[in-house]
């Protein structure tokens, strides 16, 4: 039976691992992400989890350790943000091109320089291209539920991957929200044993990880490692199914909000998607067709999926929590890539907004929905690429 | 062999077979080949210890002759040969003379 | 009942490392890892470094490893060996491993005094049962003979090549096995592959002590130290014997000397058949010499000093 709390999203996440108690978990600090692991750390020593955890001395080493640990032969978790995923980015690609399913909360926040602790999406755009399967939360339910489904995902015997849970740093890992844990026996359930593939620690048929691979075999190594991620979308709708069974809670590739008939359309992610929701409904009661689209499955990028549930739609705007200097928001660039196939597509603008924790307000995205209606009307967009709350 | 395409690659590049190595030969590498005179050698076994290339054969822990399939041909064996009185038990000449 | 450390018994014992692997001829890096494997029964499990022993012993599918291994990055041997020790903890601790296994990671100088340099502080202080063994071939030989902090005083390396100005490498090495000691782990020790029997020793020893142990093993680079294939036990006994690698361990804080040389000899005679010291002997960088002589002189009194010599 469900139980209903009051918690914020780094408590759910923790607990959420709890839950799933993993064999061995890399821990080290890092606002906002830090309080998730000390609870986590405070479950293995008052004895409520099996887990073993290494406390390192930096978040490179963190998934080197995790790394290894995976690639010995167990369920392996961590946690992190912003400057520590970033330290990890070499790991990263290595916890992918091994295939080893490990899972790890991002609690999402800027990066330096400037130094800002506060969140924005800027640290696992960053870590789009590294193999990660990544999922991205809304709330502290939504961030409880995808880790614990990110288990399934990564560690299902087609995919084998490590997976980022993605959920905004403050606004969501500490802000407290009401929600419902599942008991602990439904999760152990529903996650299964660890099932082994290729463990280091079998002695008896000695493997060894990471050849060195040149130029004759390089190419086909990523090919391959691009067709697991062809596999990934069926497996997420299919443990998204069983979830729902098991919470009577919905989860697809992304979530759409009263877009069946809507002209006009934002694409956003994450918490601030929440607020836009509220003002579509605004719009919708002043005879405005707005809807939404809040992508949950970020990588693999459901295009075609995306293109099909935008198709009808007149004008797009995607907002984007990170930038790319000199390019446009990582979101756009993929929400693009996706609408390119179709021969009669909507017009699209990209906002960047909430850059370093700045307030994304209602009236942000008031502002942003009343420029897309008039361009579904004129069939012209100015500027395609703007900052949104920026002072000038 | 033909070359393998990307769906037989095993998952995650590891390697499943342990010492595999053994498959490829680099007693090609050499330029000179050590020589084993068997008759100065006093079984001291410094040869097999010191070879990086684990090119010397051993059986019932005694010397046995060398790997030519894999050494390489640095001479440490024979550098390192006390040989008997005086004289080595190894001694390099140029390959293919 | 472990194998004695014979010759003759260790002979008839599998090879864990193999043949078909890819280092330079004579390069001394695999016979420091052939005799540190050899020198136990335990199943083991070795983490590796990026460097020449890495890229050289595992190339698609051909592995010159016959036991569990695994390669992830340069800096991180010691941190990936501290992933899989504490995996094996854990599922031990549940029942479901029930083997004693040994944890062995192998770097370079560059792998570990340098760029893994914290990862191995960290994995030694957390206390990990595993041993790090340090293949120290004085620079980053795998790029090119690229100056480390363990490129010795006055070499010549590809990033302090010795000009008309700069004689080479200004800076004196970093003593590792020391800062290691300062950890106060368990075990630390230094060993060269020409007294095999002492490397053995030493690596069997560690095995049987639980925690973190480090041991810091000379390992001559022909390619890099510009001498012969056929040299490099000659020159490693030549390290030991000029007491510019002396052989000691410390245990448990009390440091002794295993292999006290019958005569010291000057270092010179270890420089001497390598290209690397070559412009050292040239008359205008006569004090250089002078200073390698003495930092030898003054780290062995030290030494001395500091260990109770049996
Ligand atoms: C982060 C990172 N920086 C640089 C390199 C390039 N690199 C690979 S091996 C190596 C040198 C290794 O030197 P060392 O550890 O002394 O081992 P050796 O090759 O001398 O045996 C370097 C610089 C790398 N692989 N990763
Ligand atoms: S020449 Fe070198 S590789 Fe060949 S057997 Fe002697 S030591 Fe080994
Ligand atoms: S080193 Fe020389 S004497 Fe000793 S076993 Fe080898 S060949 Fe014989
Ligand atoms: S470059 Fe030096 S260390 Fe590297 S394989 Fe060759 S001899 Fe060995
Ligand atoms: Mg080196």
């Amino acid at each position: 039976m469900a139980k209903v709390v009051a918690v914020t999203g780094n408590e759910a996440c923790a607990n959420a691992l709890r839950q799933v108690n993993p064999d061995v978990c890399g821990i080290y600090p890092i606002t906002p992400q830090t309080d998730m692991m000390q609870r986590f750390a405070s479950y293995i020593s008052d004895g409520k989890v099996d887990t073993e955890s290494i406390l390192v001395e930096s978040e490179h080493s963190s998934m080197s350790a995790c790394i290894g640990a995976a690639a010995a032969g167990g369920r392996v978790v961590t946690a992190t943000s912003s400057q520590g995923l970033a330290l990890m980015w070499e790991m990263l690609h290595i916890a992918s091109g091994d295939r080893l399913p490990i899972v790890m909360p991002v609690v999402n926040r800027a990066l330096s320089a400037p130094l800002n602790i506060h969140g924005d999406h800027s640290d696992a755009m960053g870590a789009r291209d590294t193999g990660w399967i990544q999922i991205w939360s809304e709330n502290a339910q939504e961030s409880y539920d995808n880790v614990i489904q990110a288990f399934r995902i990564g560690e299902h015997m087609d995919i084998r991957l490590p997976v980022m849970v993605c959920l905004d740093g403050f606004i969501i890992s500490h802000s407290i929200e009401r929600m419902e844990y599942l008991e602990d026996q439904e999760v152990k359930d529903f996650v299964g044993p660890f099932r082994n593939f290729l463990p280091l620690l079998d002695l008896d048929k000695p493997k060894s990880y990471g050849p060195l691979i040149l130029t004759d075999l390089y190419h086909e190594y990523k090919r391959a490692q691009h067709e697991i991620m062809t596999k990934v979308k069926d497996v997420v709708l299919n443990v998204a199914k069983d979830f729902e069974k098991l919470s009577g809670r919905k989860y697809g590739l992304f979530e759409t909000y009263r877009l069946e008939d809507a002209d006009i359309a934002i694409v956003i992610l994450n918490s601030a998607a929440g607020t836009t929701k509220d003002v579509i409904d605004e719009f919708r009661e002043k005879g405005i067709k707005a809807g939404l689209i809040k992508p949950r499955l970020f990588r693999p990028f459901p295009y075609e999926e995306m293109a099909e549930a935008l198709k009808n739609t007149k004008a797009v705007c995607v907002m984007d929590r990170a930038d790319s200097f000199g390019g446009y928001g990582p979101l756009f660039m993929e929400v693009s890539s996706a609408l390119y196939p179709l021969g009669n597509r909507p017009l699209l603008t990209n906002k960047i907004y909430g850059l370093g924790g700045r307030d994304y307000l209602p009236s942000h995205a008031a502002q942003v929905l009343t420029e897309l209606n008039q361009i579904a009307q004129s069939g012209k967009v100015s500027v395609l690429k703007e900052y949104i709350g920026v002072r000038e | 062999m033909k070359a393998k395409g990307w769906r037989d690659l095993p998952p995650g590049s590891v390697v499943l077979e342990g010492g595999s190595a053994v498959k490829f030969k680099t007693g090609s590498w050499r330029a000179f080949r050590p020589v084993w005179i068997e008759e100065n050698c006093i079984q001291c076994l410094f040869c097999w210890i010191y070879c990086p290339d684990m090119a010397i054969k051993t059986k019932d822990g005694k010397r046995a002759e060398f790997d030519y399939d894999y050494c390489k041909g640095c001479g440490i064996c024979a550098l390192e040969c006390p040989g008997k009185k005086g004289k080595k038990a190894i001694e390099m000449a140029e390959e293919g003379k | 009942m472990a194998t004695p450390l014979t010759l003759k018994e260790l002979s008839k014992k599998e090879d864990r490392f193999t043949h078909g692997h890819r280092m330079c001829s004579g390069c001394g890096a695999p016979i420091v890892v052939k005799i540190a494997l050899m020198a136990t029964d335990y199943p083991v499990v070795i983490s590796n470094a990026t460097g020449c022993l890495e890229v050289s012993s595992c190339i698609s599918e051909f592995t010159a490893w016959n036991v569990p291994w695994i390669h992830t990055a340069f800096e991180n041997a010691a941190a990936t060996l501290s992933g899989v020790e504490t995996m094996y903890r854990s599922l031990r601790k549940q029942g479901k491993m029930d083997k004693d296994v040994k944890f062995i990671a192998f770097g370079g100088d560059g792998g570990t005094y340098d760029i893994g340099f914290q990862s191995l502080s960290g994995a030694m202080e957390r206390g990990h049962d595993m041993i790090y063994i340090c293949y120290d071939n004085g620079a980053y030989m795998n790029t090119g003979i690229q100056r480390s902090s363990a490129t010795p005083l006055g070499a010549d390396t590809t990033t302090c090549p010795a000009g008309s100005v700069i004689p080479g490498k200004l800076r004196s090495r970093k003593n590792l096995t020391k800062i290691m000691a300062a950890h106060d782990i368990p075990y630390v020790a230094q060993a060269s592959p020409s007294h095999w029997q002492d490397l053995a020793r030493k690596v069997q020893k560690a095995h049987e002590i639980k925690g973190p142990k480090f041991i810091n093993v000379i390992a001559p680079c022909n390619r890099g130290w510009r001498s012969k294939t056929n040299d490099a036990i000659a020159l490693s006994r030549l390290a030991v014997n000029t007491c510019y690698w002396p052989l000691y361990e410390i245990e448990n804080g009390v440091t002794k000397i295993t292999v006290t040389p019958k005569e010291k000899i000057p270092v010179a005679e270890f420089m001497k058949p390598q290209g690397r010291f070559k412009h050292l002997f040239a008359p205008e960088n006569e004090d250089l010499l002078r200073q390698v002589q003495e930092e030898v002189d003054r780290e062995w009194a030290k030494l001395q000093k500091e260990a109770k010599t049996d």
